[in-house]
């Protein structure tokens, strides 16, 4: 067992909060280099205003070899590119030295295609901007020299308006066209699938009526309908962007490096993501581990509340198994990388994501509802029409005329855009909440919770012990051995005790715990047996001993600490009628604790990660719509699993990810999150009605063959307009 | 009438340039930091023209 002195900890000033960040940290496994030159890009934290950007710009230009930095203020991304002699950990200090957090940013492969994908979108936006601007100005030249234009001349004017819309329909149009032949080829149909057809019908009309010298041509229509749908599919992915970018920097302030020890012996920090199984791994004191770990050497204490749930450290040997999110407390580890191998806890809650994820793939949104009842009753209205008309007598030509124009004025426009605004509205308004929503529907499974199922380390509780028994000289003299730990317990103690010395010759022992000499006498601070206290009375709770020359054994006793809101809000949320229940893999008495004090009847203690999925199953099995609220690996398969489920800002990325909305406030988030998404849900209700009012006055227009391009237009562009007002409502009443 | 042989294509051009504008203004990155941009005007370490 290796003794470590920890008298050179690079830790706060006042001994009150040892950095975690700044340990193992090493920011040159994350350059990208180039042509000689170097690119690092940091997501910095605490920037506010347009001083910050140019006092970390200016900073940074001053260094030597510095060519550029770019500080991004939206999304506070800072991107450096140097030449040597200047190095990242330089670098990344010099913005740390200046009062903000740094920490390394590596974007992921789902947020480059994101934003391409709305790029594009964008893009294509502008295009059918472009084209309905120029069909327009002729539209209306049509419409307004109605009876007094040459029949050559308006012809002239449909031909240009063709040959403007046919590459713009081709180039904005394919997003639909694409999504729309996927679901056909798989023998489904999408809201993609009709509006193709009206957008293709609508132009094969046109060119028809074009060519024949007819009076009405409906390219403008056509264009303008994919204008309108561009905007709700753009916002839609505008959404999904943000959402997965506030939830992808949440999950970068744990990017860290990890030392990887060569081949030579010679140790080298690499990015978590170019760990091979096999590889030789150090972990440092204070660290946390990135992949799973078979240990080769050392003994610590590691704390596993991420993983398991439990708040108490363990001590963890050679031969064990070290779960990637747990953290080394006091001595330096060496072990060999796993990788994903089938015993790993990894691979066994993936597969329980995989299912979740299936699971919520098969739920029905409102929309798809919507549109599952609007496709066969539209199609089947049009072809109605076009049969009427036939049988009464018109020609084959006006009664496609018809059909066509139904199809036309029928398209989902206001459908389209229902959800998509009122979603947008929603999640801006969370986001103001500092709730980042990873999905837009996942607002209509939140509206629809019943039944709240809470972890409780890190969600309920802090994960950090307080202490909570009186003491006198004891406590100061105890902190100046605790100082020298990195022990929940010792935090804790030192907390309480402020700032102070630290004792001479400190020395940690995996387990036991910690002796030194204060003024010349020797004390332990630690385990009851370790410190020759007599092991007595079963108090529950963690607690600590501290003894020495000349002083008799004192008792510290710690309690989990609850969130700073959780009894209010958790009485907020009884109040709405939720049944609440605690599912946490902690020890009974720490669970029972919490529930006594938080007066919830119902807990779960002990539960392991296939049981917390079990009880999940459970609960839905019995009609039940959860919302799990969760931040560890043990919780990600609940968290898949269940009807919704949200992660707070600190949770593990795997849980992050399995979660459906990510907060970065208190437990108070939660019922903000459920009233926002309640009236989203009545909103989006709400829109398809009014989409639907606005199809029962167009249809009979339609199919009694008054529809004209101009009735066509001003119709479209009035219920897209009503429904996005609509949704803008949500803004108002939510600042209220 | 024979005016709109000209009025036409000038109308398409114009709006064609704005569209031009467009897609340069999105291809360079320029509304990806709004927030940035908004205070970067106000930035005062520019040197004189």
């Amino acid at each position: 067992m290796s003794d470590l002195f920890l008298t050179s900890d690079p830790g706060c000033p006042s001994g009150l909060a040892p950095p975690e960040t700044s340990l193992a940290s090493d920011f040159s496994a994350f350059v990208r280099q180039k042509d000689g030159l170097n690119t690092i890009t940091l997501s910095v934290r605490g920037t506010k205003c347009g001083g910050c950007l140019s006092k970390i710009e200016r900073t940074l230009k001053a260094l030597n070899g510095v060519q550029s930095a770019r500080m991004n203020l939206s999304n506070g991304k800072l991107s450096i590119t140097w030449v040597s002699p200047s190095d990242a950990n330089q670098i990344a200090e010099s913005v740390r030295a200046l009062g903000y957090g740094v920490s390394a940013f590596s974007e992921d492969k789902t947020a480059q295609s994101v934003k391409s994908e709305e790029r594009g979108l964008l893009i294509s936006m502008g295009v059918a901007a472009f084209a309905l601007a120029n069909i327009m100005l002729l539209s209306v030249s049509v419409w307004g020299g109605h009876g007094e234009m040459g029949e050559d001349t308006r012809q002239a004017l449909h031909a240009i308006s063709g040959l403007i819309a046919f590459p713009v329909l081709g180039f904005s149009g394919r997003h639909f066209f694409k999504s729309a032949f996927t679901a056909l080829r798989h023998g489904h149909a999408n809201m993609d699938v009709p509006i193709s057809l009206a957008l293709v019908l609508a132009f094969g009309v046109s060119i028809w009526e074009t060519a024949t010298g007819g009076a009405h041509a409906y390219f403008d229509a056509s264009v303008m309908l994919l204008f309108f749908l561009l905007i709700g599919r753009f916002l839609d992915a505008r959404l999904r962007r943000q959402a997965h970018a506030a939830a992808h920097d949440l999950a970068a302030l744990q990017n860290r490096s990890v030392q990887r020890q060569r081949s030579g012996g010679l140790i080298e920090a690499v990015r978590a993501d170019a760990i091979a199984q096999g590889d030789i791994i150090l972990l440092a004191a204070g660290e946390r581990a990135v992949v799973d770990l078979k240990i080769t050497d050392g003994v610590s204490g590691i704390d596993e509340s991420l993983v398991t749930g439990e708040s108490l450290p363990r001590i963890i040997g050679r031969g064990e198994t070290l779960y990637a999110g747990s953290l080394n407390l006091d001595h330096p580890l060496q072990g060999q990388a796993l990788g994903s191998t089938s015993d790993s806890l990894l691979s066994e809650i993936g597969a329980m994501l995989e299912a979740g994820e299936q699971k919520k793939a098969r739920y029905r949104q409102i929309a798809d509802k919507a549109v599952a009842l609007y496709v066969p009753f539209v199609h089947a209205t049009a072809a109605l029409a076009f049969l009427a008309w036939l049988s009464l007598g018109a020609s084959i030509h006006q009664a496609v005329l018809v059909a066509v124009s139904t199809l036309i004025i029928t398209c989902p426009c206001a459908l389209a855009l229902a959800a998509p605004v009122a979603q947008v509205v929603a999640a801006g308004q969370l986001f103001r909440h500092g709730i980042y929503l990873r999905s837009g529907d996942a607002l209509e499974r939140l509206a629809e919770v019943d039944h709240l199922v809470l972890d409780k380390t890190g969600t309920l509780t802090l994960g950090t012990p307080a202490l909570i028994s009186e003491h006198g000289d004891e406590l100061y003299l105890a902190a100046q051995l605790a100082r020298a730990s990195r022990h929940p317990l010792s935090r804790a103690l030192v907390l309480a005790a402020g700032p102070g010395p630290l004792a001479e010759r400190t020395t940690e022992h995996a387990g036991l715990g910690l002796e030194g000499y204060i003024d010349g006498k020797w004390f332990r601070l630690g385990a009851a047996d370790w410190v020759g206290a007599p092991e007595s009375e079963a108090i529950g709770g963690p607690s600590l001993w501290f003894a020495g020359e000349g002083t008799p054994p004192t008792h510290f006793r710690f309690e989990d600490q609850l969130h700073a809101d959780a009894v209010q809000s958790l009485e907020a949320l009884k109040q709405l009628g939720l049944d609440i229940e605690i599912l946490s893999g902690d020890r009974r008495d720490a669970v029972a604790q919490v529930a006594r004090r938080l007066s919830i009847q119902d807990w779960r203690a002990t539960v392991t990660p296939n049981g917390k999925a079990a009880r999940l199953e459970a609960l839905q099995k019995a009609g039940k719509h959860v919302l799990m609220v969760g931040d560890g690996l043990n919780d990600a398969g609940a968290l898949a699993l269940a009807h919704a489920s949200l992660a707070p800002g600190g949770a593990m990325d795997i849980s992050q990810s399995a979660s459906d909305a990510v907060y970065a406030g208190g437990l108070s988030s939660i019922r903000t999150v459920l009233s926002v998404s309640k009236r989203t849900k009545s909103l989006m209700l709400q829109n398809f009605g009014l989409a639907a009012a606005y199809n029962c006055i167009a249809v009979p227009i339609a199919v009694t063959g008054h529809v004209t391009p101009l009735i066509a237009a001003i119709a479209m562009s009035a219920s897209s307009l009503i429904v996005t007002l609509n949704a803008l409502r949500l803004n108002r009443r939510g600042s209220e | 009438m024979n005016v709109i042989v000209y009025l036409i294509p000038v109308a398409f051009g114009l709006g064609a340039l704005g569209l031009g504008a467009f897609l340069w203004s999105v291809n360079s990155d320029q509304y990806d930091d709004l927030d940035g941009a908004a205070h970067r005007i106000l930035d005062q370490t520019d040197k004189p023209l």
